[in-house]
């Protein structure tokens, strides 16, 4: 597309020690973080002024399930893992370990989002609508929000497995690249729900 | 970035070199998705002049309704429609529309895209030496992300119940309540931000990875450390607002309470929500983005300002380390003053006091960089060409703006002066004779450069000349208005009695801004006519210094004929022993 010769996209440049994509991904981590920070902090201001918390009485863990919570952790956990591995793989120059590892990745991913998916339909079932009270809503904003980062980032992962892989025959260094960059923002949603889990189903 | 960059990357490295170029592409590749940071510049900064003006007729058909309120508007107040305007008279809706939409519309569309995406984007790249942007299609992709945001938020007019009408800051509950053009805000709002956040990821990278050989970061031209530490306030203070945009959305669409205490009256019947939320917490969340946007309005229009003094009074600016320290310490403490625009909203006089306190302390490193500038300018030998004249002006303009900002940082005075008229002048002060007089220096100063043809010198200090009187005309009376007490927002501004006794200026401020409108016209007829009748210039028409001028007037595509190599610092002009007054950073003997 472009007909000229952008420096850095492969060898890291000396000022930085990285290439320009990892660069970028680390500047779009920064503002994930305050994105997410505001919604942090939005929470917990609306909660230190609340009279009870969760506002309707009881226990957060009433409200949720716990187990669910956990299982998804792990699955999440798991799947930072094997994305690892995936991109270990092309270090190793082995094509096909890459692409079982990242296929695994994937399928927790997507096991994330149905697990989440049960979970949501059964508040609804008991009525426990955003607009229910401040709870539910911060709940289903801040999962919701992350919902869509999984979902981005499978979308991401799907592309380097299957289109995107094409550019292992001509640039496999290149190709290693992405599946890290990848990697570094798989880390980020994980970790995102490593604060999510304890604030929004234990605390 | 991709797959199809790196692999012709590699192939006109062997191929061809830089500048010559096997295929021509199709018009749609070359002028509308263009991945060339120059054509992209210029199509953000086409659109933000689009949208600079239409604020500005916003405001000038507000002016009617200051100027003498509750009479038919001539001509405009039929063709509004009876909705707008019932009997040519503007509705006190249609009103709060305009004012809600004027501001959005110069902040949001206008200035920032003009700015950053504009001259950053245009200029920058040429300033580091780069064949491009580092991420060339992310760039093309951030302005095809913005357009239709714009789209949306002027669409929003045709909403029922009109576009959004709680101000520019859409402070709950009243936005929460507010009819369905409130939704298109901030639909667009999220569109726009993601749009300057992919900019500014890009900007950083560039910035910091594609620097031409021997352009160490003390040789970088001011503007481009400028944009540097715009694009991280970018990077790190929009987030909040898309966050606060998003909860604000639920509370529209899902009916949350994010903002909305238990309680809540409206109309007379108590609001059916849970209640329980702040509506402190979007002011929160609104001015932490929205304060260090005050300096990405500013710094970029510094970086111009910088260049064009430099250039003009044909020697090194002034403390030029200085200037750096400083604007890179404005970043850092853009960050820690936000809620000075709360001081009335009783969150407690700890918080007041603290914000007072960093206020004050942010007040410092601009002084700096006024001061820097004003020394500059002493003892040089001074071109008074038309980008010089908005220059020069722009140094008491902003004085004036920044001045009395003072009494507003500091909270007793701030009791009496908050949201009066005070307010508008003093942030106008700094925006619009301050930045927008610099970003036309910018565009007077690098037209040469986008077009290979001047704009006409003569139509360009008449521009200068008429705008300059006028826009004093404009904002000085708020001033006054301001300590008389007169609110910011009425519709009616003689509905009180301490209104009438200023009510005069208003007279005279509205025909200011309705002359300020006609001087424009002899910008766009400048703009226009350069394009076809400019004298034609070389690479280097104003004898500058810094890399831009070594590329062709325009530049194609990859910039550079030959891979730039910097020898020197930026702005070595009349160097004692040399045979010219500049030594270009390009130019190994000077």
């Amino acid at each position: 597309m472009s007909d000229t010769a952008i420096p850095y996209m492969v060898k890291p440049n000396p000022v930085t020690g990285i290439p320009n994509g990892k660069f970028a991904i680390w500047l779009f981590l920064a503002s994930e973080v305050m994105l997410f920070g505001a919604l942090f902090s939005s929470y917990v201001l609306i909660r230190t002024g609340a009279p009870h918390w969760p506002p309707e009485g009881g226990l957060t863990s009433d409200l949720v399930s716990v187990p669910l919570g956990t299982l998804n952790t792990l699955v999440l956990i798991t799947s930072s893992i094997t994305i690892v591995l995936s991109w270990a793989s092309c270090k190793l120059r082995n094509l096909k370990m890459f692409k079982v590892w990242m296929a695994i990745t994937i399928l927790l991913a997507c096991a994330f989002l149905v697990v989440k998916y049960f979970e949501w339909m059964h508040k609804f079932e008991l009525g426990h609508f955003p607009s229910h009270d401040n709870y539910f809503a911060i709940y289903f904003v801040l999962t919701g929000l992350h919902g869509l980062h999984i979902v981005g980032g499978i979308v991401v992962n799907l592309y380097l497995l299957t289109i995107g892989a094409r550019m292992w025959n001509k640039d496999p260094e290149h190709f290693t690249n992405r599946v890290e960059n990848a990697g570094l923002y798989w880390h980020f949603v994980d970790l995102v729900w490593i604060f999510l889990f304890p604030s929004l189903y234990l605390l | 970035m991709s797959v199809d960059t790196h692999a012709h990357a590699t192939d006109s490295a062997h191929g061809h070199g830089h500048g010559d170029h096997g295929h021509e592409l199709p018009f749609w590749r070359k002028y509308i998705f263009s991945v060339d940071h120059k054509v992209i510049g210029i199509q953000y900064a086409v659109t933000a002049l689009v949208f600079l003006f239409f604020g500005f007729c916003l405001m000038m058909m507000m002016r009617w309704q200051l100027a003498y309120p509750g009479q038919p508007l001539p001509v405009l107040g039929k063709l509004l429609g009876e909705n707008n305007m019932p009997g040519g008279v503007m509705a006190p809706e249609f009103y709060n529309q305009l004012g809600a939409m004027h501001g959005t519309i110069m902040v949001f569309l206008g200035v920032v895209p003009l700015a950053v995406g504009g001259f950053g984007n245009f200029v920058m790249p040429l300033q580091i030496g780069a064949p491009d942007m580092a991420f060339p299609r992310l760039n093309l992709a951030s302005y095809w992300i913005f357009l239709p945001g714009c789209i949306l938020m002027i669409a929003s007019f045709l909403a029922p119940g009109g576009a959004a009408q709680s101000g520019w800051t859409s402070y709950p509950p009243l936005s929460v309540i507010a009819p369905a053009g409130q939704t298109f805000w901030l639909l667009s709002m999220v569109l726009i931000i993601t749009s300057s956040l992919l900019g500014s990821i890009n900007f950083i990278v560039t910035i910091v990875h594609m620097r031409a050989k021997g352009l160490t970061f003390w040789r970088l031209p001011f503007f481009v450390h400028a944009q540097l530490v715009t694009s991280f306030l970018l990077l790190l203070a929009f987030p909040p607002l898309e966050a606060a945009s998003v909860l604000q959305l639920m509370d529209r669409v899902a009916h949350t309470s994010f903002f909305l205490p238990s309680g809540l009256v409206v109309s007379g019947e108590q609001l059916k929500v849970a209640g329980g939320g702040s509506p402190l917490l979007w002011q929160h969340l609104f001015w932490f983005l929205a304060h260090p946007e005050v300096y990405v309005l500013i710094l970029p229009a510094m970086g111009i300002i910088a260049e064009v003094i430099a250039n003009n009074t044909r020697k090194p600016l002034w403390g030029y380390r200085l200037l750096v320290y400083s604007v890179i310490f404005l970043g850092f403490m853009s960050f820690v003053v936000w809620a000075h625009h709360m001081f009335m909203t009783g969150m407690g006089t700890t918080m007041s006091t603290f914000f007072q306190t960093t206020t004050m302390i942010i007040s410092i490193p601009s002084v700096i960089i006024l001061t820097c500038f004003l020394m500059s300018l002493y003892g040089g030998n001074i071109r008074f060409t038309t980008p010089m004249l908005f220059a020069t002006a722009f140094l008491p303009m902003f004085a004036i703006g920044g001045l009395t900002g003072l009494p507003l940082g500091l909270t007793a005075s701030d009791i009496y002066l908050h949201d009066t008229f005070y307010v508008i002048g003093h942030f106008h002060y700094v925006v619009a004779p301050g930045t927008l007089f610099a970003l036309f220096a910018g565009i007077y100063y690098w037209y040469p450069k986008a077009t290979g043809r001047q704009m006409s010198p003569l139509l360009g200090k008449l521009h200068f000349w008429f705008s300059f009187v006028f826009i004093n005309f404009v904002f000085m009376p708020m001033f006054f208005q301001g300590m008389a007490g007169l609110s910011r927002r009425l519709y009616d501004p003689t509905v009180y009695a301490h209104g009438r006794g200023v009510q005069a200026l208003n007279v005279v401020i509205s025909w200011g801004a309705w002359g300020l409108g006609l001087s424009q016209l002899i910008f766009i007829v400048n703009f226009f006519m350069s394009l076809k009748t400019g004298e034609k210039v070389a690479e280097n028409p104003w004898h500058s210094t810094t890399l831009e001028w070594a590329a062709p007037s325009p530049p194609g595509h990859g910039n550079f004929l030959t891979e730039p190599v910097v020898y020197r610092e930026p702005y070595e002009y009349s160097v004692p022993g040399h045979a010219n007054d500049y030594s270009p950073q390009f130019v190994a003997e000077g």
